[in-house]
């Protein structure tokens, strides 16, 4: 099974975030970044079903040349091959991006056989777009679903389920298919130390630099949305403060 | 023209508030649903369609869009309206900003403000297409108010076959509780708790008070709750009417996923961490001692000991 996950370089979730001074930007000086979270499990996964049904995992960015952190994170947890799409550095919007790794996802497979499936993670940590995904397998000519937390292969089908209010929903695509998954579908391993070694002497297939076709979405700027000042109520400390906080349930009518 | 589906809620009523502000609404149902206080609603009708089918429905809406040329296509920033809103961008070849919170659309190239990060940064965009297409941020404008029956038009598009392969082909039903969602009252679980085990106590009172469990990253990362439970960025956004954080240090990615909490009650020991700082209400202490007791007294007042 050929299985190509394609990933995201993003600052760690949780940080702090400062803009820089055009604010064009995140200040990413100090900032640590990994994987998306939704795509770190895409890596994880993609290994799980290469583990199960045999195969390889390609890993695939578009990204300055710091991505190639996060292709080596992903060798390290155990994909085989990783490549590089060099932008110089501007964020790409989602029509560019998706264009970029369909026809570089066209190449590899001339050069080699077709990509069974395609994994990507739901949507970005950072943008937040909900369409690169989407966009490719259009471009591909496959089909796509999303938002998957538990993933199959049966012989020539992927069988996904989706999380939904009353319990989920089964999707059966035929392969080659597109799956973009969310976090919970799997908990990501920790590199190894071969693995670590591996990742270091890997060679990352470095293309590029790439120029973006401007898309009709153009980001200006970034600014930090305005935070609402709360005046905190304490309504004690400790097990004394349980007869306060059940007068609040009572006032808010949550005691009935 | 803002695509409804087949369930229109809270979300998807937001997102007709916004089209409203920029001119007349015509909504997209999948099947016999209405919307009061619109002046036509297209009913698009398809066996195909009896079922969510993301592909199926961005066919349906690309020839709506083709026959009417309608200036905008706006969909709720949900997981549907997101995924069937990037189809039809795709279909379309067409720009799609997803989530935004507010638009300028004065010029022919709309101004807009959308939510990265889920919502802890803003973006100002700038949208040129034919036609464009938004997804609004669930809980950033308020519920649409109309009154009048709209006129009814039945739109039955032409739909190959081929596209039931992304068609939904089963529903399991999963006995829960309350769900996250819908639940009045949000009791959740962070670091703080410790253990597994230690969610005991938190289910006891979201159980007395008719409401659900909810749990941080760090939870599901270890393995003490289901990720069904996880709220936040990569997890479930919620609204409750109370959100009871009990040992949560408030993460931004956190915060995201229960910002439009109506009040927020921090059970912390650390009286600087941000979820303190940023609640309504704050109790200083460990969880361990406050929880039991509020459930003592929660079952006191209901007269169940």
């Amino acid at each position: 099974m050929r299985i190509l996950t394609c990933v995201k370089r993003v600052p760690a979730p949780g940080a702090r975030i400062n803009l820089t001074e055009d604010q064009r930007a995140i200040d990413a000086r100090h900032l640590s970044f990994t994987v998306s979270p939704h795509e770190e499990c895409a890596v994880e996964e993609g290994i799980r079903l290469r583990e199960a049904n045999g195969g390889t995992v390609t890993v695939l960015t578009l990204g300055p040349a710091e991505s190639e952190e996060q292709l080596r994170y992903a060798i390290s947890v155990g994909a085989d091959t990783a490549e590089l799409i060099l932008t110089d550095g501007e964020e790409w919007d989602p029509q560019s991006t998706a264009n970029a790794l369909a026809s570089r996802i066209k190449d590899l497979e001339a050069e080699g056989e077709a990509f069974d499936l395609i994994l990507f993670g739901n949507e970005s940590a950072d943008a937040g777009g909900y369409q690169v995904g989407i966009r490719v397998a259009h471009l591909l000519g496959r089909p796509i679903i999303t938002g998957i937390k538990g993933l199959q292969v049966e012989q020539q089908t992927v069988v996904a389920r989706r999380e939904v209010e009353s319990g989920f929903e089964v999707y059966r695509l035929p392969l080659p298919a597109v799956v973009a998954v969310k976090e919970g579908i799997n908990l990501p391993r920790y590199p190894t130390l071969p693995g670590r070694l591996k990742a270091k002497k890997a060679e990352v297939a470095n293309l590029g630099p790439a120029v973006g076709i401007g898309g009709g979405l153009q980001m200006r700027m970034l600014r930090t949305p305005k935070e609402q000042q709360t005046v905190t109520t304490v309504l004690g400390r400790g097990a004394d403060a349980a007869p306060a906080v059940v007068d609040l349930l009572a006032e808010l009518g949550l005691l009935r | 023209m803002v695509f409804v589906g087949d369930q229109p809620g809270e979300i998807e009523s937001q997102a007709i508030t916004l089209g409203h502000s920029l001119g007349s609404v015509e909504a997209v149902v999948l099947g016999d649903v209405t919307i009061v206080g619109l002046n036509r609603v297209w009913s698009v009708q398809h066996p195909l369609l009896s079922d969510y089918a993301p592909e199926a429905i961005a066919e349906a809406l690309a020839q709506l869009v083709g026959r009417e040329m309608p200036a905008a296509v706006i969909a709720a920033g949900t997981e549907r309206g997101n995924e069937v809103m990037a189809h039809l961008g795709a279909l379309l070849d067409l720009p799609l900003a997803s989530n935004i919170v507010s638009v300028d659309a004065a010029d022919d190239d709309w101004e807009l403000t959308r939510v990265r990060w889920g919502g802890s940064l803003l973006e100002e965009a700038t949208l040129s297409a034919f036609v464009k297409l938004l997804t609004v941020a669930p809980h950033s404008q308020p519920a649409f108010a109309g009154s009048g029956d709209p006129e009814v038009t039945v739109f039955t598009p032409e739909i190959d076959d081929s596209l039931a392969r992304t068609r939904v082909t089963e529903r399991v039903t999963v006995e829960a509780g309350i769900s996250l969602t819908t639940a009045p009252v949000v009791v959740s679980g962070g670091r703080g708790v410790g253990s597994a085990e230690g969610f005991a106590t938190l289910e006891q009172l979201a159980n007395l008070l008719g409401g659900a469990v909810g749990c941080s990253r760090v939870v599901t990362n270890n393995g003490w709750r289901s990720h069904r439970d996880q709220v936040g960025q990569t997890g479930t956004r919620i609204a409750p009417s109370l959100y009871i954080a009990c040992g949560i240090s408030g993460a931004i990615q956190h915060w995201v996923g229960m910002m439009a909490a109506k009040k927020v009650l921090a059970i912390n020991t650390d009286p600087d961490a941000p979820m303190v700082t940023k609640a309504d209400y704050a109790v200083i202490g460990d969880l361990h001692e406050i929880l039991p007791a509020i459930v003592d007294e929660v079952k006191r007042r209901k007269g169940l000991e």
